[in-house]
C-alpha cells in the first residue's frame, strides 16, 4: 500500500513538469504583455522596453523556461508581477478559499445527487422518479454562471436574504461562511448534483437487478438494509468515480462563480493573472491546480479500492 | 397424514407484460411435510422458481403479482403476511438458496459479514457472536480452514465454494424448510454431487425440509422423497418418487422421463417431446399440454383437467389417466 502510494506520487513529478511545460508554451502563444499592463496607458516604448528586460522577459523562451524549472527546484515560483508579493504567498492565502468552496459545493452535490438519485431509483418508472429526473436534467442544462446571477437577484436583491459578495473563512466565523459562500456553491454544484442524481439512479438501477440483492431480501433483511448497505455498496463504484470528475470541475468551475460572486479564491486569482498577463502567477497557479487534481485522482482511486475489494492490490 | 409444514393452494403469479398479463403460475397446489424432501421438476418457464420466490415475498412487483393463493407455514398464510412479519420468517424459518452462486453473494462484503449478517438480524448476535457461528457454519458446510476464510471476499472462492457459502447463510438460523432453486445446475458435474451430497447430509442431521427445484431427473432420483412435476404453470403431476419413476401417469411425466438417459436401456434412442412450451399470455380452457400429447382428445382441449387421484399420494392433471397407464407399457 505505501509502495503504491509512493509511486504514485513519483509518477505526478514528470506530469507536473509537463503540464508546466505546457501551460508555459499556451501562455507565450496568448497575445499581450504584461510589460504593457504594468506600464499603463502614458509608458514611453522605451519604459515598456525596460520592463521586459527587468522581468526577463526579453530572454529567449527556453532560457526562461529553463529558469522557470530551476527556481522551481528550490521551491521559488517567482513574485507575481501585479500583485508585488511572491506567487506562492498569493497561492497559499487563495487556495483554502477555493477548496473550501467547492468542498461545499461537493458535499451538496454528494447528499443531495445520492439521495435524489436513490429515491429517483427505488420510485423507477413514478411520478416521483421523473420529477427527480426532469429536474436533474433542467440543472445540467443551466449555465452556473447564469445562475449566480439570477440567485443574486432573487436573494439578495430583491428578498434581502444573502449578500452579493464576499468571502469569511469558515475557521473565522462559520454563520458567516454558511451566508457567503451557500449562494456561490449552490451555483457551482447544481449542474453537479444533476449529473451525480442520473448516474446514482441508472447505477442503483442496474444494481437493483442483481442476484445478490434478491439474497439480501431472501436473508430476511429490512428494506433498508437491503438499500441503503447491500445495494448502496455496490452503486458507489461508478459513482465515486464520478465523484472524482465532479469534484475537479468544481475546482475549475469556480473561477467563473468566482468572479460572479467576487470571492477572492484561487479562480478569481487567476482568472485576473490570465486578462493581465501575469506570467508567473499563471504558472504557479496552474502548478498548483494541477498538484492538487492529481492528489484528488489518487484520493479517488484509493476510495475505489475501499469501495470494490475486487480491485484491492494484493 | 399430520399437517404439512408448507401448504400451497391455488397460487396463481401473473407478469405484466406488453402483450398483457402472463400467468406463470396458474393455480398451483402442492405441500412439504416436515422433514420431506420434495423436488420441483419442469422445463425452463414452467413456473417452478416462480412459485418458490412468490411464496417468499421476493419477486420484483411490479411486473409480478400474486393475484391468488394460499401458503400456509407453520400456521401462517405467507402470502398474507405483513412485509415485516414476512421477513422474520425469510432468511430464519425458511432459507434460500439460488441457482447462480456467482453472482448472489454480495462481491463488496466479507463472506463472514454475509452469513453473520443473518444472526444478528434475526438471533440479535452482536458482532463476535456472529463470527463465531459463522466458522461453526462454514466448517458445517465442508470449508476447510473456516476461520481463516472468514475475511475472504466472494471472488476469492470457486463457484462451489459459493454455494457452500450460500448454503451456510440458509441455514444460519436453523430454518425448518430450505427452498433451493436449482443449486447445481451452474456448476461443475463433481461439484454438482458433493453440493447434493451436502445438501443430504445437511437435511438429515437437521431434519429441515427441502424444496428442490430442478429440470434435472436425476437430482430428483437421488434426492427427493416426493415429486411436483409442474407443467406450464401448472402442476400435472405429484407422486411419490419411486412411483413416478415405475408409474407415471401424467404423459408429460412420462414424456419427461422418456427423455432422461438411463444406463440399463443404452440401446434405444432417448425420445423428445415434440414442440415446446406454450406462451404464458395465450389463453387456453383446456390442458396446456394437449398440443404436445400424443394421447389427446377433443375434451383435453375444451376443459382444464383436475388433478386425479391415483394412488395414496398421487396424483395426474389428465383426463387420459387410464389410456396413458396403458400407453407407456406398449
Amino acid at each position: 500500500m505505501l509502495a503504491y502510494l509512493v509511486k504514485r506520487l513519483l509518477q505526478a513529478i514528470p506530469i507536473l513538469a509537463i503540464v508546466s511545460l505546457l501551460s508555459f508554451g499556451l501562455i507565450k502563444l496568448v497575445p499581450g504583455d504584461p510589460a504593457v499592463v504594468m506600464g499603463g496607458t502614458t509608458a514611453t516604448f522605451e519604459e515598456i522596453e525596460q520592463i521586459r528586460r527587468n522581468l526577463g522577459l526579453d530572454r529567449p523562451v527556453y532560457v526562461q523556461i529553463g529558469a522557470f524549472y530551476w527556481n522551481l527546484l528550490q521551491g521559488d515560483l517567482g513574485n507575481s508581477l501585479l500583485l508585488g508579493q511572491p506567487v506562492v504567498g498569493a497561492i497559499v492565502e487563495r487556495l483554502p478559499v477555493t477548496l473550501w468552496l467547492a468542498s461545499y459545493a461537493l458535499a451538496l452535490t454528494i447528499v443531495l445527487g445520492l439521495a435524489t438519485g436513490i429515491i429517483a431509483a427505488l420510485q423507477h418508472n413514478t411520478w416521483i422518479d421523473q420529477v427527480a429526473t426532469g429536474i436533474a436534467l433542467i440543472g445540467v442544462s443551466l449555465p452556473n454562471f447564469w445562475l449566480g446571477l439570477v440567485m443574486i437577484v432573487v436573494f439578495s436583491v430583491h428578498l434581502g436574504w444573502l449578500p452579493t459578495s464576499g468571502y469569511v473563512a469558515p475557521t473565522d466565523d462559520l454563520a458567516g461562511f454558511f451566508r457567503t459562500a451557500t449562494m456561490p456553491a449552490t451555483a457551482l454544484a447544481l449542474l453537479q448534483i444533476g449529473l451525480l442524481t442520473r448516474i446514482t439512479r441508472s447505477a442503483m438501477l442496474e444494481v437493483l437487478r442483481q442476484d445478490y440483492v434478491r439474497t439480501a431480501r431472501a436473508k430476511g433483511l429490512s428494506e433498508w438494509s437491503v438499500v441503503m448497505k447491500h445495494a448502496l455498496a455496490n452503486a458507489m463504484i461508478p459513482v465515486v468515480t464520478v465523484i472524482g470528475l465532479i469534484f475537479s470541475v468544481l475546482i475549475s468551475g469556480s473561477i467563473v462563480i468566482e468572479t460572479v460572486f467576487t470571492v477572492p479564491g484561487m479562480g478569481s486569482l487567476l482568472g485576473n493573472a490570465i486578462l493581465r498577463r501575469d506570467y508567473p502567477m499563471i504558472q504557479g497557479g496552474l502548478l498548483f491546480v494541477a498538484a492538487a487534481l492529481m492528489m484528488l485522482n489518487l484520493a479517488v482511486d484509493m476510495l475505489y479500492a475501499y469501495f470494490d475489494p475486487r480491485v484491492r492490490v494484493q | 397424514m399430520a399437517e404439512p409444514l408448507l401448504s400451497v393452494r391455488n397460487l396463481t403469479t401473473e407478469f405484466a407484460t406488453e402483450r398483457g398479463p402472463a400467468l406463470a403460475v396458474d393455480n398451483v397446489d402442492f405441500d412439504v411435510g416436515s422433514g420431506e424432501v420434495v423436488g420441483m421438476i419442469g422445463e425452463s418457464g414452467s413456473g417452478k422458481s416462480v412459485s418458490a420466490l412468490s411464496i417468499l415475498g421476493l419477486l420484483p412487483t411490479p411486473p409480478a403479482r400474486v393475484r391468488a393463493g394460499t401458503a400456509f407455514f407453520e400456521g401462517q398464510d405467507l402470502l398474507r403476511l405483513r412485509a415485516s412479519e414476512l421477513r422474520r420468517i425469510r432468511g430464519r424459518r425458511i432459507g434460500m438458496i439460488f441457482q447462480e452462486p456467482m453472482t448472489s453473494l454480495n462481491p463488496v462484503f466479507q463472506i463472514g459479514d454475509q452469513i453473520g449478517e443473518t444472526l444478528r438480524v434475526h438471533e440479535k448476535l452482536g458482532r463476535e457472536a456472529a463470527r463465531r457461528r459463522a466458522v461453526e457454519l462454514l466448517d458445517r458446510v465442508g470449508i476447510p480452514s473456516a476461520a481463516k476464510r472468514l475475511d475472504d471476499y466472494p471472488h476469492h472462492l470457486s463457484g462451489g465454494m459459493r454455494q457452500r457459502v450460500m448454503i451456510a447463510i440458509a441455514l444460519a438460523c436453523n430454518p425448518r424448510l430450505l427452498i433451493a432453486d436449482e443449486p447445481t445446475t451452474a456448476l461443475d458435474v463433481t461439484v454438482q454431487a458433493q453440493i447434493l451430497e451436502l445438501l443430504r447430509a445437511l437435511q438429515r442431521d437437521s431434519g429441515m425440509a427441502i424444496l428442490m427445484i430442478t429440470h434435472n431427473m436425476g437430482v430428483i432420483a437421488e434426492f427427493a422423497d416426493r415429486v411436483v412435476v409442474m407443467y406450464a404453470g401448472r402442476v400435472a403431476e405429484t407422486a411419490p418418487v419411486e412411483r413416478l419413476f415405475d408409474h407415471p401417469r401424467h404423459p408429460y411425466s412420462q414424456g419427461l422421463l422418456d427423455a432422461t438417459p438411463v444406463l440399463e436401456r443404452v440401446e434405444r434412442r432417448l425420445r423428445t417431446i415434440p414442440g415446446s412450451l406454450p406462451t404464458p399470455t395465450g389463453i387456453d380452457p383446456g390442458c396446456r399440454f394437449a398440443p404436445r400429447c400424443e394421447l389427446a382428445q377433443d375434451e383435453c382441449s375444451r376443459a382444464r383437467p383436475v388433478p386425479v387421484a391415483i394412488a395414496p399420494g398421487h396424483a395426474a392433471a389428465c383426463f387420459r389417466t387410464d389410456a396413458s397407464a396403458q400407453w407407456r407399457l406398449a
